[in-house]
């Protein structure tokens, strides 16, 4: 259990620095920015070693504790998703679902919504996340400066999403 | 397009060129984006392209004298090719041991002869050591694209990330996904535009299971590799990317879902 916990410390650890928090990953402020992902952990894991994540938490920002996760839909193999409760940080809002077997071990982390455009450390841009757009949009509504798709062949580039970019811009 | 806190950048400046088959297309902001004639600009995009030509020597398997092609052929030993050689080759060999033997060196060639093909490294690395002539274009950020992979560089806080838009793999004209990235890497693999050309080393045949991955990197070298290993690990994809440090990305599945990861460097 205790390794689950560290396991879950770190992937909140990720989520963290993906909002640029530059404090130490062990800090007390560090798992209050995610308080209701705390909460989520506790139910799901049924105990949890209080000190490295729910005791730690401040509960300010939003209705952390307990509630915090609702339990999602079932998945083949006994595992099962754990959406958590949308958390307003001073970055924006955070939203992470967490999948988790039949043991109860989390097996992965979903970032389903975090705050955009302010994640302005030069350290930790690098593991920026794919922000979903909630409609497919055209390139002229989404403001972006280039294309990463499917490898585009000289050929292909003719018309191409990264072809009209290049043309308002030369 | 920029943060709130960020100043204003100034105007966006391209350039468009081909090489390996690929477009590559380079925006600049900041000093030297100025002046659509800045001397340092011009001479950092051509010492890119110079760079890429270089690489396509090198690595091309379209080519018959580049020194891949002669070395698979046998004319040449590994020693007697450019060192770079010998360094894209171990990466190679890297990411086949990493993904298990779903990443391969060894694809059969149109003709179903099974060839030394780097091609799953030589993009990323390619892009990344031509970026390099990119560096002395002090206090100008830049993004810099080839064939639908994108390496940025920003140098100040102050200015906005690089918006990098994620292709829908069902519709190329639509993006899925934003990835804003200040330095860092995102590459995409999947068979939107050329079809079912990426092979499953395992089994040897079309790797299915996944429709696109996207995976952001501190590296273009890392993002492509992970990108193409993933794909090529089909079902196996998602847990094998969230075994890898400091990635995040986009996995489009076959039935359209998609799922976003991060991993703690």
């Amino acid at each position: 259990m205790r390794r689950i916990s560290l396991w879950a410390l770190s992937t909140l650890s990720t989520v963290v620095l993906l909002l640029g928090y530059r404090t130490s990953l062990e800090g007390p402020s560090t798992t209050a920015a995610l308080p209701s992902y705390s909460a989520t952990t506790t139910s799901t894991a049924g105990t949890t070693t209080g000190g490295t994540t729910g005791g730690s938490t401040t509960g300010g920002s939003t209705g952390a504790g307990a509630g915090g996760g609702d339990a999602g839909s079932g998945g083949s193999g006994g595992s099962s998703t754990v959406t958590g409760s949308v958390v307003q940080t001073q970055w924006g809002p955070v939203q992470v679902q967490l999948t988790v077997d039949g043991g109860g071990a989390i097996t992965g982390v979903d970032v389903l919504q975090y705050p955009s455009g302010n994640g302005h450390d030069q350290e930790i841009n690098a593991y920026a996340l794919p922000v979903l757009v909630q409609e497919t949009l055209d390139a002229q509504s989404a403001e972006i400066d280039m294309v990463s798709g499917a490898t585009v062949t000289s050929q292909g580039y003719l018309g191409s999403l990264q072809d009209a970019l290049d043309q308002a811009g030369l | 397009m920029s943060a709130p806190a960020a100043t204003a950048p100034g105007p966006t400046r391209r350039h468009v060129d081909h090489v390996m088959g690929l477009p590559v297309s380079l925006a600049l902001r900041g000093p030297h984006a100025a002046d659509p004639d800045d001397p340092a600009a011009r001479e950092a995009w051509s010492a890119v392209m110079t760079s890429l030509r270089g690489s396509d020597a090198l690595l091309s398997t379209w080519r018959e004298d580049s020194w891949v092609s002669r070395l698979d052929r046998g004319e040449v030993s590994l020693a007697q090719c450019p060192p770079e050689l010998a360094e894209v080759l171990a990466l190679g060999e890297d990411a086949a041991r990493d993904s298990g033997g779903a990443f391969t060196l060894r694809l059969p060639d149109a003709a179903g002869r099974v060839r030394l093909d780097p091609t799953g490294v030589a993009k990323g690395w390619a892009l990344d050591r031509a970026a390099r002539a990119l560096e002395p274009l002090a206090g100008t950020d830049w993004c810099l694209s080839g064939g639908g992979d994108v390496l940025c560089r920003t140098r100040s806080r102050r200015t906005p990330l690089w918006r990098v838009g994620v292709e829908d793999p069902r519709d190329a004209s639509r993006l899925l996904a934003v990835v804003p990235v200040g330095n860092g890497a995102v590459a995409t693999s999947g068979t939107t535009h050329r079809g079912a050309h990426l092979l499953d080393g395992r089994t040897g045949r079309t790797a299915r299971g996944v429709r696109q991955v996207t995976v952001v990197a501190p590296t273009l070298t890392e993002a492509d590799v992970d990108a193409t290993c993933a794909y090529a690990l089909g079902p196996d994809a998602l847990a094998w990317l969230r075994q890898r440090p400091g990635r995040s990305g986009l996995v489009i599945h076959d039935d359209g879902t998609t799922s976003t990861f991060a991993t703690p460097r």
